[in-house]
């Protein structure tokens, strides 16, 4: 017997360690953790490797930041001027965008349409992977210590990142968008199309679900449609680069993510998402020449100021259809019924999503949209909803039967 | 500071006792943890770096340096492992663990027999190694996992020739810490 052992100790050593660790896969098969908890070898590992990863990356930072703060300042003041340039052109946009905002919120309210806003985040640097080919994850330098817990979102201001799986009190791990084990909530801007967006194994991201009658193109923007309850609705994810028919009457729909996944330095995580109703208080009150312009064509143009206190376009500017749009947006709200397909077309839009510092807009360009889509109008829909006090011009499309109704008067 | 001699069991390069050779404890740990973390903080920079895998070469390096099957395989068996736990939900703990531990063992019972200080011969079974490590890493993941992974022998034989290349340089630094 001893002789038999010596002889083969070799693999006996060999067969049991790998026995040893194929009763660990069948247990983990068997028993995969729960929400929230983490094996205690991944805590050995990740209390070994990321504090230095940790602090190298920090270092690097700091190193970085003083060299682009104090040393390299080339072009600087060329850029400083472009800068200014540049908000000021956006002041300007910027001014233009609220007013629609502010528009599509008042018809929100109306609509009983409940938004989610992110009320806070957390930026954290991205300090790691898994170090595999297979596995996607990224470890990020803010943990439990820091408020983040498993679930929450992660994304750049460019798209959506993944979300939080595992916690501990100094990293996280993040489960990115186009790992295989990924699934998101996810729509077609244009088409108003839901779907899942999945992750493969080999890095790629495909939306499913949607059929292939559809009229998918490529670059057609994706976003989040909030159906997961993780990801707020409406921020960006990516772009359709091909649609082809799948099996099972789906398009096979692939999609390049806006963030760079494979590049990835600093990620903001939302902490907090509140849902609550568009406050139309915070917008000021409705004037009666609001109204007035809503429900009497031929009330004259006062000069507009927006809310930024800026001049708009002069009032008697508007175009015959433009005054269509608005009276049309009065008309969707109270008197038609809030249809599935309308809802669906109303993007709650995150317009001043995100407070604090640290914070970043999270979807910009979903105010306008939203604004837009609102109305079930023709084709002066899809331009940019103008404030309908600033459009009151004669209308002379409408016709008399058109003449709103008085319940259709927003409740103020 | 030792060099101990093997008894000859059929060498395939030479008739000449093939050496031993150890290394201090304080390397034989941080080597792995400081690959460990190479590999985790450069995938970061960058995603396609992710092709290179080094705690496969330490496990190989340190396998047939040693030359000991029983070390090599506990060896590879802690590197894989720690390396596991560092994968997402998608990656059980094991997968690299028994991966490793195969590679381990086999290494340090090539080594036992052929002459591996040359980096010919370093390249070849680097390159050799990389193709098994993906293909039980492969098997263990379909086969017994179930998991949806996709074999390509272009990618394999690619990312076999960039491990194989850079396990020459990796293979001649750690040279440094050998003792004899």
């Amino acid at each position: 017997m001893e002789t038999i052992l010596g002889r083969y100790k070799n693999l006996i050593v060999l067969a049991v360690i790998l026995f040893g660790q194929l009763i660990a896969l069948a247990v983990q098969v068997k028993r995969p953790t729960q929400e929230g908890e983490m094996r205690l070898i991944r805590v050995w590992a990740i209390a070994a490797v990321t504090p230095l990863e940790k602090a190298v990356v920090h270092s690097q930072t700091w190193v970085h930041d003083k060299w682009v703060g104090y040393v390299w300042l080339r072009n600087v003041r060329r850029e400083n001027e472009q800068l200014r340039s540049d908000i000021e052109r956006m002041k300007l946009e910027q001014a233009r965008l609220s007013e629609d905002a502010n528009m599509a919120r008042r018809i929100q309210t109306l609509l009983a349409f409940k938004e989610q806003y992110i009320e806070n985040t957390v930026a954290a640097q991205v300090i790691g992977t898994s170090g595999s080919e297979q596995s996607r994850v990224l470890y990020i330098d803010k943990g439990s210590d820091d408020g983040i817990k498993p679930d929450m979102a992660v994304i750049t201001p460019t798209g959506i990142v993944g979300k939080i799986v595992q916690v501990s009190a100094g990293s996280s791990q993040v489960l990115p968008i186009n790992d295989q084990l990924s699934g998101v909530g996810a729509a077609l801007k244009d088409l108003r199309l839901q779907g899942i967006l999945k992750g493969a194994p080999n890095g790629t991201t495909t939306l499913m679900y949607i059929m292939s009658d559809e009229p998918v193109k490529p670059g057609q923007e994706v976003i989040t449609s909030g159906g997961d309850r993780i990801f707020p609705k409406g921020l960006e994810i990516g772009t359709v680069a091909s649609a082809e028919p799948g099996k099972d009457l789906f398009l096979n729909i692939r999609v390049i993510p806006s963030a760079r996944l494979d590049r990835l330095e600093e990620v903001l995580v939302i902490t907090k998402i509140q849902d609550k109703l568009p406050d139309a208080k915070d917008l000021g009150p409705i004037r009666a020449s609001d109204i007035l312009s809503q429900r009497l064509p031929g009330v004259p143009a006062a000069a507009g100021v927006d809310a930024a206190g800026n001049a708009t376009a002069p009032t008697g500017g508007a175009s015959p259809s433009q005054t269509n749009a608005a009276a049309g947006t009065s008309a969707v709200a109270p008197g038609r019924p809030a249809n599935p397909t309308a809802t669906n077309a109303t993007k709650p839009a995150p317009t001043s999503p995100v407070s604090g510092s640290a914070q970043k807009p999270a979807n910009s360009g979903a105010s306008s949209s939203g604004a837009a889509s609102a109305k079930p109008n023709s084709q002066t829909t899809a331009a940019p909803a103008r404030k309908p006090t600033t459009a009151p011009g004669p209308d002379t499309t409408q016709p008399p039967a058109a003449k709103p109704d008085p319940s259709e008067v927003p409740p103020r | 500071m030792s060099t101990r001699a093997t008894p000859f069991r059929g060498s395939l390069t030479s008739r000449e006792q093939v050496a031993v050779y150890e290394f201090n404890p304080l390397v034989l740990i941080l080597v792995p943890l400081v690959a460990i973390f190479l590999q985790a903080f450069f995938t970061a920079k960058l995603r396609w770096l992710a092709v290179l895998d080094l705690p496969m070469m330490v496990v190989i390096y340190f396998a047939v340096a040693r030359r000991n099957p029983v070390t090599g395989c506990i060896t590879g068996a802690i590197i894989g492992l720690l390396h596991d736990a560092l994968g997402g939900p998608a990656h059980p703990i094991g997968m690299y663990g028994i991966t490793d531990t195969i590679i381990g063992y086999v290494a340090s019972s090539l080594g036992v027999k052929i002459d591996v200080d040359n980096p010919g011969t370093r390249f070849l079974i680097t390159y050799g190694f990389l193709v098994v490590h993906e293909g039980v890493y492969y098997g263990v993941g379909r086969g017994l996992l179930r998991q949806s992974l996709q074999w390509s022998w272009s990618h394999v034989a690619i990312a076999a020739l960039i491990n194989a290349i850079v396990g020459v340089f990796v293979y001649r630094l750690l040279d440094r810490f050998k003792q004899r």
